[in-house]
C-alpha cells in the first residue's frame, strides 16, 4: 500500500481524471492483470461445474454420490481452508505495516491450513479409489475427479508459491516486487477459496442431498 | 484516493495511508467477512441434512447460500467495492461472471434438452427393424 501511495502523491493530489493522471502504478496493474487471470481461471472451473453438473447422475451401476461423500471431511476441509484464507487476509495486514515476523507466522499458518486440507481431499480419494471408485469407474467419478483434482492442484501450486515467497522476503525483504506478488498470491488464495463453496455446495451437499 | 481518480487493485483495501487504527479496522473487516463466511458454511451444512425443511426447495436454499457466501468472499477478503475506483475491476468480475453462467446455464439446457428428445431404447430397436 506504501508503494501505490508513493506514486499515487506524486501526481500532487490536484483533482485530475484517470487519462490525464498518467499510466495507473504498477501494483495496480499488476494486481488487475492477475484478476483478469483469476477470472478466467473461474470460467475454466465454471467448463468444469458445467460436466460435472450433466454428469452427475451418470454412475453407470457404480457408487453414487450418497454412498461415497463424508460430510464431515468435507465440514472440516471447508473450515480448514475458510480459516487459511482468513489467515492470508491478516498476512496481507501484516504486509501492509511491514512487520517481518507477523508476516511470517500468517504465512506459516496460511500453509499448514492449506497442507491440511490437501492432506485431507487425498486421503479421501485414497478412500473413494480403495472403494473401487476410480475415475475410470463412471461418467459421474470421472467429472468428480477433474472437478475436485484440479482445486487440489490449484491448492498445491498455492503452496509451492508460499514458500517461494517466504524465501523472496527472507532473501529480499520488502521490495515493490515481493509486495506486489504477494496482494498477487493472496488474490489467488481467496479466489481458490470462492472456488471450494462452490465445490462443497454442488458437488458434496447436493450430491447427498439428491 | 478518489480525488486522485487512481484505481484501486483488486484485494488492497482503498487507503491513503497506513496508521495503527487502520489496520484495527482492516483486521476488523477481515473479521466479519469470516464471521459471515462461518455462519452461511454452518446453515449450508444444517440446510443438507436436516429433515425440518421442505426437501424439494433444498437445493435452491444451497444455492442461495452459497452464492451468499461468496458475494461475502467478495467484499470482505478481496475487497471489491462498488466504488468509482473499483470500477474496472467490478467489470471484470461482471464479465467473468457472465461467463460462467452462460458456460454452466447453457450446458445444463443443452443437455437436458438432448435427454428429453433422445428416443427411448425399444424406440431405436423398433426403427432398427423397419
Amino acid at each position: 500500500m506504501n508503494v501505490s501511495v508513493g506514486i499515487a502523491n506524486s501526481s500532487e493530489g490536484r483533482l485530475v481524471d484517470a487519462s490525464e493522471s498518467g499510466p495507473a502504478p504498477k501494483r495496480t496493474v499488476v494486481g488487475y492483470g492477475f484478476w483478469i487471470f483469476l477470472l478466467s481461471d473461474v470460467v475454466m472451473f465454471s467448463a468444469l461445474f458445467a460436466a460435472f453438473a450433466v454428469l452427475a447422475k451418470a454412475t453407470a451401476g457404480g457408487p453414487t454420490a450418497s454412498q461415497l461423500f463424508d460430510q464431515r471431511n468435507v465440514a472440516v476441509e471447508t473450515a480448514v481452508l475458510l480459516l487459511s484464507s482468513y489467515t492470508c487476509g491478516l498476512m496481507s495486514l501484516a504486509i501492509g505495516v511491514r512487520r517481518y515476523s507477523g508476516v511470517v507466522l500468517a504465512a506459516v499458518a496460511t500453509f499448514i491450513l492449506g497442507a491440511v486440507f490437501l492432506t485431507l481431499e487425498l486421503r479421501e480419494f485414497h478412500t473413494m479409489i480403495a472403494l473401487g471408485a476410480t475415475p475410470q469407474r463412471s461418467a459421474f467419478l470421472s467429472a468428480f475427479f477433474t472437478l475436485v483434482g484440479c482445486h487440489g492442484i490449484h491448492i498445491t501450486v498455492g503452496l509451492i508459491w508460499l514458500i517461494l515467497m517466504l524465501v523472496q522476503l527472507a532473501m529480499w525483504g520488502f521490495r515493490p516486487v515481493v509486495v506486489r506478488r504477494f496482494l498477487c498470491f493472496a488474490l489467488f488464495w481467496h479466489a481458490l477459496d470462492i472456488i471450494w463453496v462452490m465445490i462443497f455446495t454442488a458437488v458434496y451437499l447436493m450430491g447427498v442431498v439428491r | 484516493m478518489t480525488d486522485n481518480r487512481v484505481d484501486v487493485a483488486p484485494g488492497e483495501p482503498p487507503r491513503e495511508s497506513v496508521s495503527e487504527q487502520d489496520i484495527w479496522t482492516d483486521f476488523l473487516i477481515y473479521t466479519v467477512g469470516l464471521s459471515l463466511a462461518a455462519i452461511l458454511t454452518v446453515t449450508s451444512f444444517w440446510v443438507a441434512n436436516t429433515s425440518l425443511l421442505w426437501a424439494p426447495g433444498v437445493p435452491a436454499g444451497l444455492a442461495v447460500l452459497a452464492i451468499a457466501q461468496m458475494g461475502v468472499h467478495v467484499v470482505f477478503f478481496l475487497h471489491i467495492t462498488t466504488g468509482p475506483d473499483s470500477s474496472n475491476n467490478i467489470l471484470a468480475l461482471a464479465f467473468g461472471l457472465l461467463i460462467a453462467i452462460l458456460v454452466c446455464a447453457g450446458s445444463l439446457v443443452i443437455m437436458a434438452n438432448l435427454n428429453a428428445n433422445m428416443a427411448e431404447p425399444q424406440m431405436m430397436e423398433m426403427l432398427r427393424r423397419l
